[in-house]
């Protein structure tokens, strides 16, 4: 297929489609809300389900319904509409099902604004929802890749029967970039063993994610974690550029990662050998990646749209073994090149330490300059 | 000693119930509204096509006792499930069984929605003014006046407000096609609590939107009776507040005949 000038919410919905969408729940909430007024129409052109849900507590239950049948789900929202799902997305992660999440994070906490930000890593990546369970987290950094990792998401999600959520920001949904769409895939024509459709000539399949019994609970949460295991030893995904002779290392991923690279090139004309680490999954986190980079460069870099927080998985992973800078654009800002590479100078330049922490340092220097 | 003729079976298990006894409590009309719904769905032949929606509240293991597909919503978001598991499959029969703190109170924005959009699902709504799984707390059915326990001097309508009539309310929504409330507390009532459950799978059996019957139930343990007295109680105090009757039976529901 030729590449088109598609606009990042509308690729990422005609992309689902393609690979097999079956149901879409979702409520309007910018910078999202393209992917839900595109689906409105295309998903019924199609004959599948689209449902404009009275709340994402309405949405994500929507979600958790669908999924028990086995069909391929998804919802997709932004921020604060995030937060009002994090009781459906527990509970699917408990019941152990399957189905596609899309956040494109505007600024915050609170209401925040519409403006592009990274501030849902934790809530994403930790958790948010009560109970152990560890969601897919795939990061794209441009239109091409948002529109691949949504197929791999369905893969995965199917794959381990597990959450798999595509994090991007609001820049990445607004944008239009030429990106090529996949052919148009069938759906699915055999639903697997678990999927509860009606017990025709079998026995009844239940899904819940109640287990009264601590002990069936507790296999349960080895279960899942097993399964989690699983996905850290096969599915971590991360892309390296420069770094084969490089001395400095960025970390950053998404439109951080992807403004990090143009600075990191900038770096490189001038002479300093940096390069940079963009984590695709940022969980499982690539933590052995990053552990051997620390150990070959004089010093990372983290560049992050929040206040710092794949900072501290990075410092959990190397050990203090290698000093740790971290820059980042909260609020719904996001950083510039030039204002990475100053970053770069800075660190080439000035004493590196193994002491405190670097969101400290950053904070100081920030409120210094501003 | 041979009075006894021939053995003819006049009452027994419906197919759809599974073999267990129950974990509600001795003289709970629960069990009561279990067998009502497995009863019908027997007649019409509906096992292999129904897919319930478990909520939280006692009934939260109803999948337990029924012999069929289940799934167990959230507290309160039943109603969005049931939407999620219909909308995909849209040829099934899709209920959810719901408790009045469930479906009244946390999950209100769930069940008004659902029936406005007119979603093609039914709905037995367990009315047993109070929380039962939880010990007994006030719900947004609680009579005024009602002791619980997180109501200790009688529910007080200036500081907690007052109840919900959510069959009368729901029965405003264009897309509710049938809601009707029934009690639990006869034989009568319960012959015809079973008629209105037959007819609500009836509306979505031929797609005519959203069905709901409320049921009037007891909760002897919480409420500190006898299952006697549970049954007096409810006939004398909450049947008054809530009156049974057909709220909304649309024109294509009308010409239903079972
Ligand atoms: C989000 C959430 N809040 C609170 C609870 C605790 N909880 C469990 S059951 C219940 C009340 C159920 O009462 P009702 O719906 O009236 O059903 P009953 O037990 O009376 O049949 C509550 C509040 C919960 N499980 N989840
Ligand atoms: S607590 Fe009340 S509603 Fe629950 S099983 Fe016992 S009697 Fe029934």
């Amino acid at each position: 297929m030729a590449k088109e000038l598609l606009k990042g919410n509308v690729a990422i919905a005609e992309a689902a489609v393609r690979y097999g969408l079956e149901a879409y729940f979702g409520y309007p909430i910018t910078p999202q809300t393209e992917m839900l007024e595109y689906l409105s129409k295309r998903m019924p052109e199609l004959g599948r389900v689209f449902v404009q849900a009275e709340s994402e507590l309405g949405a994500v239950n929507m979600v958790y319904g669908a999924a028990c049948t086995g069909a391929r789900v998804m919802t997709s929202s932004s921020s604060p509409g995030i937060s009002l799902m994090m009781e459906g997305l527990s509970y699917i992660a408990g019941t152990e099902l399957p189905a596609v999440l899309v956040d494109v994070m505007r600024g915050g906490p609170g209401l925040g604004n519409i403006a592009p930000s990274q501030q849902d890593y934790n809530q994403i990546t930790h958790g948010g929802g009560h109970g152990d369970y560890y969601p897919i987290v795939l990061a794209p950094a441009s239109i091409q890749e948002a529109i691949d990792y949504i197929g791999l998401a369905f893969d995965l999600s199917e794959k381990y029967r597990s959450l798999a959520v595509l994090l991007i920001d609001g820049s990445l949904g607004q944008m239009m970039e030429p990106a090529e769409l996949p052919e148009m895939q069938p759906v699915r024509a055999a639903y697997p063993h678990w999927a509860a459709r009606g017990a025709t000539g079998r026995g009844r399949i239940v899904h819940t994610s109640i287990y009264l019994n601590p002990i069936e609970q507790e296999k349960t949460n080895f279960r899942i974690l097993s399964r989690w295991r699983e996905v850290q030893a096969n599915e971590v995904r991360f892309k390296e550029y420069y770094l084969d002779d490089a001395e400095y290392a960025i970390i950053a991923f998404g439109t951080a990662g992807r403004v990090a690279l143009s600075a990191v090139r900038a770096a490189r004309a001038a002479g300093i050998k940096v390069g940079l680490l963009r984590p695709i999954t940022l969980a499982p986190f690539p933590g052995n990646a990053v552990r051997e980079l620390a150990k070959r460069v004089q010093s990372l870099l983290v560049v992050e749209m929040n206040n710092g927080q794949m900072v501290d998985d990075v410092l959990a992973n190397i050990h203090d073994q290698t000093p740790v800078e971290f820059y980042g654009r909260p609020g719904g800002n996001v950083p510039l090149a030039d204002e990475i590479l100053a970053e770069i100078e800075r660190i080439v330049k000035g004493k590196l330490t193994l002491n405190g922490h670097p969101r400290d340092r950053w904070l100081d220097r920030m409120l210094t300059k501003s | 000693m041979d009075m006894l003729g021939e053995e003819t079976i006049v009452y027994e298990r419906p197919a759809t119930l599974t073999d267990l006894s129950s974990h509600y409590c001795p003289g709970c009309t629960h069990g009561i509204a279990h067998r009502l719904a497995a009863e019908v769905l027997d007649e019409m032949n509906f096992r292999e096509r129904t897919i319930g929606v478990a909520s939280v509240g006692c009934s939260v293991f109803a999948y337990n006792y029924f012999n069929f597909d289940f799934v167990q919503a959230p507290h309160g978001r039943a109603p969005a499930m049931a939407t999620g598991v219909k909308r995909v499959l849209p040829d099934r029969i899709v209920f959810t069984y719901q408790g009045d703190g469930d479906l009244a109170s946390i999950g209100m924005g769930e069940i008004v929605a659902a029936a406005a959009r007119g979603e093609n699902i039914t709905v037995i709504f367990i009315n047993n003014a109070n929380y039962g799984m939880t010990g007994g707390q006030m719900a947004p059915t609680t009579l005024p006046g009602q002791v619980t326990t997180s109501s200790p001097t009688g529910r007080d309508i200036e500081v907690a407000g007052f109840p919900i009539r959510v069959s009368e309310m729901l029965s405003s929504l264009d897309g509710a096609a049938y809601v009707v409330r029934r009690s639990l507390h006869d034989p009568k009532n319960i012959r015809l609590a079973k008629k209105a459950i037959r007819a609500a799978f009836e509306v979505q059996a031929r797609g005519l939107g959203f069905s709901m019957v409320e049921l009037l139930s007891t909760c002897p343990t919480n409420w500190g009776m006898t299952p006697v007295d549970a049954i007096h109680w409810l006939e004398t105090k909450m049947l008054p507040y809530y009156p049974v009757g057909d709220y909304k039976v649309g024109p294509a529901v009308a010409e239903i005949k079972i």
